[in-house]
């Protein structure tokens, strides 16, 4: 490992870990909803996200338990932190809530990525290149998904627009946290995206979309904050206690 | 000393290794399969193989496929690598592979730059509808034919 690698190995690990933190706790949310969506083909559609979600988190697991050097293993990162060390943003811990939060958090969380990923796709450190690259592929229909259900559920009936603008309402506070800047990523330079630089082009979809499925953009007004930090709602540590209950059981159990 | 026709064979019997959620068809037809190559040692192999989807869950199996295939044909000491970069592409299906999902009843992914409507694989009609664009494995969606009425699956352009 050379000079400069040491010094910005903290941040990449802790850079990697936020983003895969992110994709893992959404992905589990996003499990729950089976047995749950409104139809067969939601059913596939919200596992199939969720899966690829997985895989993406997985993909960056690896490169922070490579750059960690301790011998961590992906399995390790994802069942063996409690929640004071996971980085996620607040938004993919919050519960499910009903089919339109599901489409809200999707719809903040998608576009965010679907503009982060390639951005990231020209990082300067080519494992996290290659992670970007292909999550960039697969977020597309993402958010392609999102925003068909925003606006079918945004220009539907009058109970399905009022549910859709409740959901995009109560999240909306948590879609700050998105583009705050960790502090790692000065130390990274090329390696890693600041996600400040992604807002305006966020905005623009955002708005665009509400605008189409006639629903009005939330005011900003207080932003949650502190996921990067480590610092969660309660909601975070009970979905870990199902997630992680089976290897705090029985620890290093494989397939 | 690993020679070229021991990585060409190796890299056929490789390549007949099939998918298992869509056999017959292999990882060669899917281009999954990347490449064999000397691990540099007198008898080692490296076989290199890429995920359809970051989260594909036959990923795993196919890697223990590859290896116990290349160990039957009498290769002793096997590697496999998994890679992201390139990101694989619905564009790296072979002509072979095309052939077989039609026969399967499967639409075959859009060509670069084509619409991504597919054609009803049982029966060629353009007039179909998507049902949902996620199926029972990541790299499908459901479609149904107007003219036949059957639905069918298309693998997805990626």
């Amino acid at each position: 490992m050379s000079a400069a690698d040491a010094t910005t190995a903290p941040a990449l690990f802790r850079y990697a870990l936020g983003l895969a933190d992110d994709q893992l706790v959404l992905g589990h949310r996003l499990s729950e909803w089976s047995g749950h969506a409104p139809t067969l083909e939601e059913e596939l559609a919200l596992a199939n996200i969720a899966l690829d979600l997985i895989g993406q988190a997985r993909g960056l697991y690896q490169l922070a338990g490579a750059v960690e050097d301790r011998g961590r293993s992906e399995d390790d990162l994802a069942y063996f932190r409690d929640a004071r060390d996971y980085l996620n943003v607040r938004l993919v811990e919050c519960p499910n809530g009903d089919f339109a939060d599901a489409v809200a958090r999707q719809l903040f969380f998608a576009t965010a990525m679907n503009l982060l990923w390639p951005a990231l796709a020209q990082s300067a450190e080519p494992r996290l290149a290659a992670v970007a690259a292909k999550a960039a592929k697969e977020t597309a229909y993402h958010l392609r998904h999102a925003t068909e259900w925003t606006l079918r559920l945004g220009d539907g009936t009058e109970t399905s627009h009022q549910r859709m603008q409740a959901a995009i309402d109560r999240l909306w506070r948590f879609t700050g946290e998105l583009f705050e800047t960790p502090p790692e990523v000065e130390t990274l330079g090329p390696v890693a995206v600041d996600p400040a630089t992604l807002k305006p082009a966020w905005d623009a979809t955002i708005d665009a979309v509400l605008a189409r499925a006639t629903l009005a953009r939330p005011a900003d007004g207080y932003m949650a904050t502190g996921g990067r930090a480590g610092l969660h709602g309660e909601d975070l540590g009970h979905m870990l206690a199902v997630m992680q209950s089976v290897q705090r059981t029985h620890p290093g159990l494989e397939w | 000393m690993v020679t070229a026709a021991d990585i060409a064979r190796a890299r056929k019997v490789a390549g007949q290794v099939e998918d298992p959620e869509l056999p017959p068809i292999t990882i060669a037809d899917l281009g999954v399969l990347r490449g064999i190559e000397s691990d540099g040692s007198t008898d080692g192999l490296i076989a290199h193989i890429t995920p359809t989807y970051s989260g594909c869950p036959a990923n795993l199996v196919i890697a223990l496929a590859v290896e116990s295939a290349l160990r039957e044909a009498g290769f002793a000491r096997v590697r496999v690598e998994t890679d992201l970069a390139p990101p694989w592409s619905s564009d790296d299906v072979t002509e072979a592979g095309r052939i077989k999902l039609k026969a399967m009843g499967i639409a075959p992914p859009a060509a670069p730059g084509a619409s991504e409507t597919p054609v009803c694989p049982r029966c060629d009609a353009a007039n179909v509808a998507e049902i949902s664009r996620f199926g029972a494995t990541a790299c499908k969606a459901l479609w149904r034919c107007n003219a036949c009425l059957e639905p069918f699956e298309a693998f997805k352009r990626l």
